[in-house]
Formats: C-alpha cells, sequence, structure tokens
C-alpha cells in the first residue's frame, strides 16, 4: 500500500464529489445516492466472492441486518443515530463471521456455499417478517428530522458525500487487502483452496476474516440505505434483489478488482434507466437488461468491463509499438 | 394440540403438495447427478410453463391436463435448446459460471414475464376446480389428488426411462464418469442437453398439474425453487428416489409447521432443515458419498 495506490481513488472521489455542484436534479441525486449504496454493497461482496471466490446468494443477510440494527436502536432504544450507524456495521459484520462460521467449519465450497448463504437470508428474511421488533411485515419507520445530528439531511447532496466516503474507505481497503498477505492468501484460495491449504495458508481462518470483512462493508450499505429512505420492511432489507445486486455489479465491473463493483453498479443501473427512458416505465424490464449483460459478459468478457478496458488499452499499446517499429 | 383429525388432513394435503414439491425438484436432481450443476433457472422455468398453461387455457380454451402433451414436447426442446447453446457454451466449463449464467437466465424469464402480464395474481377456470375426495376421513380436493398420481407417474417413467433406454444408459453413465462415456463414443453435449430436456419437460408437466389448482405470478417460481433446492438437498443431489421421498417429507414438514407456527413462521421450517442437512450430513439422505 503506497501513496500511488491511494492517490487515484482519492482523485477519483474528489471529482465525484464536484457532482452535486453542477447538478441541481434531485431525481439524477437521487439516482447517484442509490447507486452508490448498490456499489457499497457489492464493494463488500467483491471482497468474498472476486477475492476469495466464494460466491454467496444471500448477501441480503448482512445488508438487511446492517439496515434493520440501525432503525431499530434509534427507534426502540433511542441510541444517537451516528452510533446506531456505527453498531449498525458490526451487527452486519457478527452476522457475517456466524454465517461464515457455520458454514466454512461445515466445509461448504461452490454451489453448497451459495446456496446455504440463500438459506440464511430467507430465515432473516422470514423472521423479520414475523417479529414485532422489525415491525413484522408493516416495515419499520425511522422517525423524520432532518438534523445533521440525526444523521438526516435536508439536502441529497450531503447522502452523496457521506455515501462516496464509505465508497472511498471501503475502495483504500480493497486496495489494501490486494497489496497484504491476507489478500494474497485470500487470492490463493480462490484459485486452488487445496494447494493454499497444503502450502500451510489456514483457508479457514482466512475465509472468516473475508466474511467478516465482506459482510461489514455490506452492512455499511444497508445502514446508509436505512437513514437515506428512512423505511424498511423485510421485502426490502433481506431480500433477493439486493444479494442480486451485489452480485451482479462485481461480475459485471470486474470480478476482484477494485474498481470492478464502482463501475459495474454506475454501468448496470445506468443502463437500466436507459432502458426506462427509451420504452418506458415497464416493470422488470431493466432487470432483464441486468440479466442479459450477465450472461454476456460471463460468456465474452470473463474479466468483465475492468478487464475488457485492460485488453483494449493493451492492444493499442501493442498497435502503437508495431507501428513505431515500422516507422 | 389439535384433533387428530386435524393434524391427519394435515399431513394428507402435505403428502399432496409434497409430491408436486418433489416433482419439481427431480428435474433439478436429474440435472444435478448428471452435469453437476445448480440449475439457478429451475424456479423461472418453472413460472414460464405456468404462464405457457395459462395462455393455452385463455387463448384455446385447452384443458391444464391436455396440455401436457403439447407443453412437455416444447419445454423438452426449449431445456435442450438451452443448454446447448447458451448456458453450455457460456459457462466455459466453469461450475460458478454455470451458477451465474443460470441466475442470470432465470432473472431474464422473471422479469420477461413480468414484463409482460404485470405482477397480477391469476389463475384458471376449470370446471373440476373445486370438486373433492371423499376418503372417509377428510375431503381432498381433486385437483390435488391428480397431481400427486401424476408426480408419482412421471417419477416412475423416468426412472424407467433412465434405467431401461439406451439413451438412459447414456445418461448414467456420462454422470458416473464423464470422459469414460466420450471415450466410448458417447457424445456428452447431446446427453447434457437431453438430461437438461428431461428436466425441464418434468417441470411443464408439474406446472400442468399445478395450474388447476394454484394460481401464477412472474415470482411464483422462487417460492418452489428454494423449496426444490432443499428436497434436493435432504434427499441427496441426484437421487431420484431421494427427490421423490425428500419432497414427500417436506410437503408434510410445511404443511404441520404451517398448522403449528402459523403461516408465515411456517415456512421457516423448510429452510431450517436445508440448513442443517447442509452442514450435517450434505451428502442428504440417499446421496453417495462425496
Amino acid at each position: 500500500m503506497s501513496g500511488r495506490d491511494v492517490l487515484p481513488i482519492v482523485v477519483i472521489g474528489g471529482l465525484l464529489a464536484l457532482i452535486p455542484f453542477g447538478v441541481a436534479s434531485n431525481t439524477l441525486l437521487n439516482f447517484l445516492v442509490f447507486t452508490l449504496i448498490i456499489a457499497i454493497a457489492a464493494q463488500g461482496w467483491n471482497v468474498l466472492g472476486g477475492y476469495g471466490g466464494q460466491i454467496s446468494f444471500g448477501h441480503s443477510a448482512f445488508f438487511g441486518t446492517g439496515a434493520y440494527a440501525t432503525a431499530i436502536l434509534q427507534v426502540h432504544a433511542g441510541v444517537n443515530a451516528w452510533l446506531a450507524f456505527g453498531l449498525g456495521i458490526l451487527a452486519g459484520a457478527l452476522v457475517g463471521l456466524a454465517i461464515g462460521a457455520l458454514s466454512f467449519r461445515a466445509g461448504l465450497r461452490g454451489s453448497y456455499f451459495a446456496l446455504i448463504t440463500l438459506a440464511f437470508a430467507e430465515v432473516f428474511r422470514i423472521v423479520a417478517n414475523t417479529i414485532p421488533l422489525t415491525g413484522a411485515a408493516t416495515g419499520i419507520l425511522i422517525k423524520l428530522d432532518a438534523r445533521p445530528v440525526n444523521f438526516q439531511f435536508h439536502s441529497r447532496a450531503a447522502f452523496f458525500w457521506i455515501g462516496l466516503v464509505i465508497m472511498l474507505v471501503a475502495l483504500i481497503a480493497t486496495r489494501a487487502l490486494e497489496r497484504s498477505r491476507f489478500g494474497a492468501f485470500l487470492v490463493a484460495l480462490r484459485e486452488n483452496e487445496d494447494a493454499a491449504k497444503a502450502l500451510g495458508v489456514d483457508t479457514l481462518r482466512v475465509k472468516l476474516g473475508a466474511i467478516t470483512l465482506s459482510a461489514a462493508i455490506t452492512g455499511a450499505a444497508g445502514c446508509l440505505y436505512a437513514q437515506y429512505f428512512l423505511y424498511l420492511d423485510p421485502t426490502i432489507a433481506y431480500g433477493v434483489w439486493i444479494s442480486v445486486e451485489a452480485l451482479l455489479a462485481p461480475i459485471v465491473g470486474g470480478l476482484g478488482t477494485a474498481f470492478g463493483p464502482l463501475i459495474g453498479a454506475l454501468t448496470l443501473h445506468g443502463l437500466g434507466n436507459l432502458t426506462s427512458l427509451l420504452v418506458g416505465r415497464v416493470p422488470g424490464i431493466d432487470l432483464v437488461v441486468y440479466g442479459i449483460l450477465l450472461v454476456l459478459v460471463i460468456a465474452f468478457a470473463p474479466t468483465g468491463l475492468v478487464g475488457l478496458a485492460h485488453r483494449v488499452r493493451d492492444r493499442m499499446r501493442q498497435r502503437t509499438a508495431l507501428s513505431a517499429g515500422a516507422a | 394440540m389439535f384433533a387428530p383429525d386435524i393434524i391427519l388432513t394435515a399431513v394428507l394435503n402435505g403428502l399432496l403438495t409434497g409430491a408436486v414439491y418433489a416433482l419439481i425438484a427431480l428435474g433439478l436432481t436429474l440435472v444435478y447427478g448428471v452435469l453437476h450443476i445448480i440449475n439457478f433457472a429451475h424456479g423461472a422455468l418453472l413460472t414460464a410453463a405456468m404462464f405457457a398453461v395459462l395462455v393455452l387455457r385463455l387463448t384455446f380454451g385447452l384443458d391444464p391436463y391436455l396440455a401436457i402433451l403439447v407443453l412437455a414436447p416444447t419445454f423438452y426442446l426449449a431445456g435442450y435448446a438451452l443448454q446447448r447453446f447458451v448456458i453450455g457454451p457460456a459457462s466455459h466449463g466453469s461450475d460458478a459460471n454455470i451458477l451465474l449464467v443460470t441466475l442470470g437466465l432465470s432473472i431474464i424469464i422473471e422479469n420477461a414475464l413480468l414484463a409482460l402480464f404485470r405482477s397480477d395474481t391469476r389463475s384458471i377456470d376449470v370446471p373440476y376446480g373445486f370438486s373433492s375426495v371423499d376418503i372417509g376421513i377428510t375431503l381432498l380436493s381433486l385437483p390435488r389428488v391428480i397431481a400427486f398420481g401424476g408426480a408419482l407417474m412421471v417419477a416412475a417413467l423416468l426412472w424407467a426411462f433412465l434405467e431401461l433406454t439406451d439413451t438412459g444408459k447414456a445418461i448414467r453413465a456420462v454422470a458416473k464418469e464423464r470422459l469414460g462415456a466420450s471415450l466410448v463414443g458417447i457424445d456428452v453435449e447431446h446427453v447434457y442437453a437431453v438430461t437438461f430436456g428431461l428436466g425441464t419437460a418434468s417441470l411443464a408437466v408439474a406446472a400442468c398439474l399445478l395450474m388447476p389448482s394454484f394460481y401464477v405470478t412472474p415470482r411464483v417460481g422462487n417460492a418452489f425453487v428454494l423449496v426444490a433446492f432443499t428436497i434436493v438437498v435432504l434427499g441427496g443431489m441426484g437421487s431420484i428416489p431421494g427427490a421423490l421421498i425428500g419432497g414427500l417429507i417436506i410437503g408434510v414438514v410445511e404443511s404441520l409447521g404451517g398448522l403449528y407456527l402459523g403461516e408465515s413462521l411456517g415456512q421457516i421450517g423448510i429452510f431450517v432443515i436445508f440448513i442443517l442437512v447442509l452442514l450435517l450430513r450434505p451428502t442428504g439422505l440417499f446421496g453417495a458419498k462425496a
């Protein structure tokens, strides 16, 4: 981890932070905040799925836990919103650790791991749909009181900046992970778990660390969602939609790359909105586009858009080198 | 506590539902047993088949049971084409990719149906929709009894097909030893596609058997697919008797869970079973040792 690693992230963050000054449209800011929330959730998924190769279909368990913890602590315990936000992230991380401890200790990999995470997320959804603490199917409402001390703001731009900061922290954490010993173990485990184990990597510990970090980041996305929309119900917080969004963005953007989730989320939601503009508000049509994109990326660009960009750049370089050689 | 006859009725109804679950799980387990993949599009394909039954009924007045004759072959071909031309080539042979490609397909199918039919809940009217059979202790809904019988019949047919025909033998050969099968001249890609087609065709049959007593929405498959995964895991991935018995068990668990815990929390029993089986005995009740 050096200045060269952090600098591009800070520059990109700084440029993105200027957007609200040029854009007054609430719709666009709304779109950007929502896309940022998805990108943060996806950044979390990418730690476990992209770098560690453990594909989860149940990241809504972490998103929802973060979101509900933030809301419940404020509504039922009167905890300050900022503190609730931090505790929400912690709650998400703990759920990640618990699910990881159960599934990885049992040696579940591949499809089995994907299925058990899905099942855990469903259990959370059903419980949240039943018990009074979460407001059951009616959901839970955080009282509107737009003051900074409550983590509520009149302007959407404020949420955009906060989302951006969380995104940047997650990006830097991902970069640090890439450069660390732990990150190298994680990638080794993705490439060949048995070989990594044979070489002395404590695979269980590495996986537990990865799922905890992953859940904390995705949990933070859930906390931000709760503060921004001030309303949750079981299908929002623990629904399949967020699990799918969290995995689509990194795959489309570039699995196991720091910027993949952000690029993926922006591309997917940009395309989704464009489709809605073109064909009108037909329900589900944006998701059809997502699904097609997912299949196309896996078929033709397994390294995602980031990988595609690298390939194009390499080819251009080759060409300039060739023409320089010919001249 | 409930009276014994209420519990008995719940168990019987659970068995009826369980047979249809088993039929849905059958296709999933067959595909898993041979291709060693989890077909995530299974639920969406079921939804598509249910809408096909609905459309055939509304436009041609075709009886759902007769629709089996049209839809089973159609869905066989659709499944064959999907595996041969989309899932196979797009996944480059990696399990994780297959999982994601089938997830992508399920998103496409489900939301295309949503765009076409909107999220309204629909059902079809058949003259026998509310008929019932008196078996002495309790009344059972006629369409559900038919579905029960139909599901068992399809399971028996599928089993006989795998055991007795040459194609069945080829499928079993590929399931056991892929390389060996291709060495003796079996076209593995073709067998994969046939298996996927059979799985999809059994979904079409399940849809025809379900529709007289059930409703359809673009998201209805989700409810079934998780149950089907549970059954497949419980019965042992790839085992046909396992799917059948697993289906019946899950049907009864769901029914009794609903009785004792209420509809909302009742579903939790299924997932708890699912998680426990995965954690404690991932090979299921009838699965071979991994």
